[in-house]
């Protein structure tokens, strides 16, 4: 069985279902940024994908996969470290405590 | 030239008064003397114009079927294009000088009359105000301009019924003017309304010509309820019944008004309204019957009730709607002529008898009841002749003027119908009756109070006085041998010959009647008491005005209230309940939505997704629709 297109998408929209599934049931806010994390490279698979199976040759879904997995790394840092200052200030990543903006 | 440049300027005859009131109201108000003085020149000024203008009508050949018309636009909305200006034929010339001169007159009579009282300069202003309506609306050009005029008029009426708004029967009298008059105006306004939808134009000239062509060609249905509904203003205006309530009432203002409001400018309008637009009413037999009818009815009715008032200006006020009737009732037998004619002399004979009655009551402190002077004619010589000379012109004596107009209308009459001639013989009859009683009581036998410290007017009062009695005696005579029906009239010229019957039988009755009010109220040889007593139930009614103003307050206590509670159920309950319950919906929706906002983002990410997955459905279902909407690419 050859590996075609529709694995890869497959693949991808598992994935992105399981980060979508964590997105929805998890309380921790870094296990949140993990999922992101998850669904962001589903469609990076994605992109991948389409590149290599399109007729024409060149590198636009792999330019833009390159520069979404830049802006996913600046994200999580910046997510990484708004989690740490909580953590510090709140002693809990628990976003359902995170309530204080709260009106 | 200089009638020339009146007739060419002849719009300037309604904007003089009109700039005298903006002047004094606005700047020169707390100068008394100098509001009179600004007043007066300009309604000099006006009057010579007026005179220019009469003139120029006479001799440039300017007649009813060759008017002159000035127009400039005045408003275009959509396709209706309305036009403002002058319309000039004798019959307009006649009632400028008429209104000019008795405007002018009752200022002149004011600076004494209204001497001392604090709102001399508002008085003024008003006048002027008044006296700039009326001219608009003489001169007017459609119907339009003339309603507006109209309403101005009212208006003035009631800020000057209203003068002396400190007593509370001065502002009920203001207020049951102008609210009379208005629902008399509202029927005006229909008619005027569906004259523009069925034609196109309310333009005087143009109706002339399309009016008649339109019965012609449609019958004469949809104009008979037009017609009726624009005679409804005339009725409110010019008092006649059952709409005639408010003018005995508008004698809360000050006398000069009520020589105003019952000699030139308001109460005439509504006559001549009916004869402006003659070639509208004199198509429609079932109208002019109606008219001819109702002022008759009118006239009859008016002069019964005048019998029984003590009140000198009340006499006034209901003799005046029995000559308003006359006039109505000439309109409608069809001699316009004949009507003008008498609103001609009835304006200079009227103006008279109340600025004498004026004089009275201001030389005897303001008091009102004819039954408690007596004896005046001593104390005020110069009051008395010009009353007496008002009073024989009202009562239709030759040579007066009121025996020449009111002989042209009996005659008019009895060429039409017997009954309404025998109506207004017999009104003529009563007339020259409660004059003569009105008369012989304030003026005659002994002074009823002693102590009276009645006097003689002043000579701005008297001056007025002196010339008006002389228009009273000669304008009759004048029209008469002038050709007034050659140059005032509706169709082909009318030259009043005197039916020497219908004259003779007219001036018998009046003398008839003066003498049995000689008798009375004079000599005493019959007790008018007894009289009264005789009469019982007739007496009573006339007395009380058969009780009309008690039934329009039963009427508005019972129909109109009994309306306005189930108007009044309909709007808290049905109005309000509706509006309620919308915003009690829209708050019951919000209240349901803000249970959404629950600050988990989580739940807020699971909507947009389900939002998401919807629209990804909705572009797979509608794919193509939704290519091609994002620009067809694919």
């Amino acid at each position: 069985m050859t590996i075609g297109l529709m694995h890869y998408l497959a693949l991808a929209a598992i994935l992105f279902a399981i980060g979508l599934y964590g997105l929805f049931t998890k309380r921790n806010f870094v296990a949140i940024l993990m999922c992101i994390e998850l669904m962001l490279n589903a469609v990076n698979i994605n992109f991948i994908a389409f590149n290599h199976f399109m007729p024409v040759n060149d590198l636009t879904g792999q330019l833009f996969a390159v520069f979404s997995i830049m802006v996913g790394a600046a994200e999580v840092a910046v997510g990484l470290a708004l989690a740490f200052r909580i953590y510090h200030d709140r002693n809990t990543v628990n976003v359902d405590e995170l309530n204080k903006m709260k009106g | 030239m200089f009638h020339e440049f009146a007739l060419e300027h002849a719009w300037l005859i309604p904007l003089l008064p009109a700039i005298a009131f903006v002047i004094i109201g606005m700047v020169i108000r707390p100068f008394g003397k100098l509001s009179a003085a600004t007043a007066i020149t300009m309604s000099v000024i006006s009057f010579l114009l007026a005179l220019g203008v009469a003139w120029s009508v006479v001799h440039m050949g300017i007649t009813v079927e060759n008017p002159f018309v000035q127009r400039i636009p005045w408003m275009h909305i959509g396709s209706v294009q309305v036009d403002m200006g002058v319309l000039i034929d004798p019959l307009t010339a006649m009632m400028l000088v008429v209104v000019t001169t008795v405007s002018m007159l009752v200022q002149i009579y004011s600076v004494g009359y209204m001497d001392g009282d604090p709102g001399y300069g508002r008085f003024f202003s008003f006048l002027s105000l008044f006296a700039a309506s009326m001219l608009g609306l003489v001169l007017a050009v459609n119907f339009l301009e003339m309603y507006v005029f109209w309403e101005l008029v009212g208006l003035c009426s009631y800020l000057l019924i209203g003068f002396y708004y400190h007593r509370i029967s001065a502002r009920e009298a203001a207020k049951k003017a102008f609210i009379t008059t208005r629902v008399g105006d509202f029927g005006l306004l229909l008619g005027i309304l569906l004259l523009q939808i069925t034609f196109g134009t309310l333009d005087f000239i143009t109706l002339k010509e399309s009016i008649p062509a339109y019965i012609l060609s449609a019958g004469t249905g949809f104009m008979t309820v037009v017609a009726l509904l624009v005679f409804i203003g005339p009725i409110g205006k010019s008092g006649q019944f059952p709409l005639h309530v408010w003018l005995p009432d508008a004698m809360e203002g000050p006398t000069p008004v009520s020589a105003l409001i019952h000699a030139a400018t308001m109460v005439v309008a509504g006559v001549y309204l009916v004869a402006r637009a003659y070639f509208m009413f004199t198509e429609l037999p079932l109208v002019m019957n109606f008219i001819a009818w109702l002022g008759a009815f009118t006239a009859f009715f008016a002069a019964s009730i005048a019998f029984t008032q003590r009140a000198i200006k009340r006499i006034l006020a209901y003799s005046t709607i029995s000559q308003l009737g006359y006039m109505m009732l000439a309109l409608g037998v069809g001699s316009l002529t004949a009507s003008m004619f008498h609103l001609m002399t009835h304006a200079f004979f009227k103006a008279l008898l109340f600025l004498c009655a004026g004089a009275v009551m201001h030389a005897m402190n303001d008091e009102a009841d004819i039954f408690k002077m007596g004896g005046l004619r001593k104390r005020m010589p110069v009051t008395f002749a010009t009353m007496t000379i008002g009073v024989l012109a009202i009562s239709g004596l030759p040579p007066f003027a009121g025996f020449f107009s009111k002989d042209e209308i009996l005659g008019a009459a009895a060429a039409v119908s017997t009954p309404l001639y025998v109506l207004a013989t017999l009104t003529a009859f009563m007339t020259a009756f409660y004059m003569a009683r009105l008369l012989f009581v304030a003026f005659m036998g002994e002074p009823a109070d002693e102590d009276c410290k009645a006097h003689e007017v002043s000579w701005f009062m008297r001056v007025p006085l002196i010339i008006l009695a002389v228009l009273a005696v000669v304008s009759g005579l004048w029209g008469h041998l002038a050709g007034f029906g050659d140059w005032v009239r509706f169709g082909a010229p009318e030259h009043g010959g005197i039916d020497l019957t219908i004259a003779a039988v007219s001036t018998v009755l009046s003398l008839a009647a003066l003498w049995l009010a000689w008798n009375i109220y004079v000599t005493k040889r019959w007790s008018s008491d007894a009289i009264a007593k005789k009469f019982g139930v007739l007496y009573t009614l006339s007395f009380h005005k058969y009780y009309i103003d008690e039934f329009y307050a039963l009427l508005t206590k019972y129909l109109v209230d009994g309306v306005g509670k189930i108007l009044y159920w309909i709007d808290i309950y049905i109005v309000d309940g509706v509006v309620n319950s919308l915003a009690y919906f829209v708050g019951f929706c919000s209240r349901l939505f803000t249970k959404v906002q629950t600050g988990q983002a989580q739940q807020y990410v699971a909507v947009f997704f389900c939002g998401v997955i919807l629209l990804v459905a909705y572009s797979l279902f509608y794919a193509h629709r939704i290519l091609v909407l994002l620009g067809g690419a694919f």
